[in-house]
């Protein structure tokens, strides 16, 4: 039998998922008697609406500061630039911060980018898959030498961050709150930390020397040298109180002994 | 077990306290599974306490079975996982594609129904069931273009599915009324003719009207209450084919629960003296 249109399904998949985001009269002929029904536009809109809207759900914080309408333009813009590639919506805009790193209508908030990071590493957080969370109580009484030769395994749900040139963790936080951020915020760096324990994703302000030092549990360094790498950019960091901060945050999952170390 | 389930509800996250505790006689639920794709956290334990306390149904909205190209692997394996967690006593994907070159449209998107499309959804469908090791039903979709190249009309295109791969159907009365109207064609014809014994499911949702061409466009926006001509279609539909699981589907502008629970008591209703029929 002939096909009317003569096509084969891919070509008209390729022309029709081409449409969808093309002008109008840039629609490949194949598939322009379909586009010129007024009805296409439900494809068109539902296409781009569900996308919008699963930036908007996934970067609530930024909505929040930019305003929906101009968070809802911006993701437009994004949309055309990249489209989700997994049905799971939740993860559609891992390269959202990176986009408004370089967006130019952004380029007075600077730290916007930072608070979509943030965003993101609340999703992450949240989805991550289950794990234990070790106590400060894990450590107590461990031999300090087998302690420093030990790796301090970071929580699959922990999150962190070093900001150096914006309070961006204060920001996401009030907007993540939905609170107003106070407008005698100090300009400067911070960190931030997120956890979760059991259900709920919780975060803290960590400082610089907190994240190299969970930057270094996380390239699998010992914690002597993690809490070197510590020192290097804050030498007057204690660091007996900065793991029980961390760990009573629920940063570490396990303490990984090395087997050729004394037990 | 899906001879006792009757009518099911959408589980939506703001309304999981209700329906923990809901108590109703062959309640079940509905969700969809790529929200529940994760490695780990809340929204499994949610869905493990829905569990307990109800039967769950699997609606898939992104298998992408009419894309000229096989299911990703990925996603299978995925899907398999949640389904040996929750075992659901329904599993359903659409007759439409979303996923194309790597590029997810959230959307469930039209084709020509060619014997080419056949071959590769009766591919696709049996890829499907092997990896998942069951039986899917498959949702006869909303139409609202006018598409030249079809080889086949969609009911026997349908049956051809079940003939070819042991599927079964879910049919969606809500998108027969909005396809009928759209398209042009008698609704209570299409739901007489529909191959009633593969039906596993039944959906019934609300539709809107095209907001520049109103009555002429009818959208299936499952933004509002089902409407009286798609339970007289429903009510038609049961009485031939005898009782099947059916789901309201609400998926916007979302009522408080138990305006949701209400609807699913009508179901319920239609559909108990079908069981005690058939009993």
């Amino acid at each position: 039998m002939h096909v009317g249109s003569g096509m084969s399904l891919a070509s008209f998949e390729d022309a029709f998922a081409h449409a969808l985001f093309a002008a109008p009269g840039e629609a490949d002929p194949a598939v322009a008697d379909l586009v010129a029904q007024p009805a296409f536009a439900v494809y068109r809109n539902t296409v781009m609406k569900s996308c919008i809207d699963a930036l908007q759900a996934n970067f609530p914080a930024v909505t929040r500061l930019v305003g929906e309408e101009w968070f809802r333009a911006a993701a437009a813009e994004y949309v055309a630039q990249e489209r989700p590639n997994t049905p799971s919506l939740q993860d559609y805009g891992t390269t959202f911060a990176a986009f408004l790193a370089d967006f130019a209508p952004a380029a007075e908030l600077p730290c916007l980018a930072d608070v979509a990071r943030l965003d993101r590493f609340w999703i992450e957080s949240h989805r991550s898959v289950d794990a234990p969370v070790l106590d400060v109580t894990g450590l107590v009484g461990a031999d300090p030498g087998v302690l420093a030769g030990a790796v301090l395994v970071p929580h699959p749900a922990a999150r962190w961050a070093w900001f150096p040139d914006s309070p961006a963790y204060s920001i996401w936080r009030d907007n993540r709150a939905r609170e107003t951020a106070g407008g005698d915020l100090p300009w400067r760096g911070e960190g931030a930390l997120l956890t979760r324990r059991a259900d709920v994703v919780e975060w803290i302000g960590i400082d610089h020397a907190a994240c190299r030092f969970l930057d270094a549990c996380a390239a699998g360094r010992s914690v002597a040298l993690a809490i070197h790498a510590a020192l290097d950019v804050d030498a007057g960091v204690n660091p007996a109180r900065m793991i029980a901060t961390l760990l009573h945050a629920g940063a570490a999952t396990r303490l990984n002994v090395p087997i050729d170390q004394p037990a | 077990m899906i001879s006792t389930l009757t009518a099911g509800l959408g589980l939506k996250p703001q309304h999981y306290d209700e329906a923990l505790a809901c108590p109703a006689a062959g309640l079940w639920f509905e969700v969809h599974p790529e929200n529940y794709l994760v490695d780990g956290g809340p929204r499994l334990r949610w869905l493990d306490a829905i569990r307990e306390r109800h039967p769950i149904s699997l609606h898939g909205v992104a298998l992408s079975l009419a894309a000229d190209t096989a299911p990703d692997p990925e996603h299978l394996r995925r899907m398999r996982q949640l389904a040996q967690r929750i075992e659901p006593v329904l599993l359903s994907e659409h007759l439409a594609w979303s996923t194309w070159r790597g590029a997810y449209h959230p959307d469930l998107l039209p084709f020509p129904r060619t014997n080419e499309a056949l071959a590769r959804i009766v591919g696709n469908i049996d890829a499907t069931q092997t990896a998942l090791g069951r039986r899917i039903a498959i949702e006869n979709p909303s139409h609202y273009l006018r598409l030249t190249g079809h080889e086949w009309d969609e009911i026997p295109f349908l049956d051809e599915l079940v003939q070819r791969t042991g599927c079964g159907l879910l049919l969606d009365v809500n998108n027969v009324h909005v396809s009928a109207n759209n398209l042009g064609f008698d609704a209570a014809a299409y739901i007489d003719a529909f191959p009633g014994a593969a039906v596993m499911e039944i959906h019934l949702a609300g539709h809107s009207r095209d907001p520049a061409l109103g009555d002429a466009l009818l959208v299936d926006s499952h933004d509002a209450p089902v409407s009286e001509p798609v339970w007289a279609l429903y009510e038609r539909l049961i009485a031939r084919i005898g009782p099947r699981p059916t789901l309201i589907e609400r998926d916007d502008r979302l009522p408080p629960f138990e305006v949701l629970r209400a609807e699913r008591e009508r179901a319920h209703h239609a559909l108990v003296p079908a069981l005690a029929e058939v009993a």
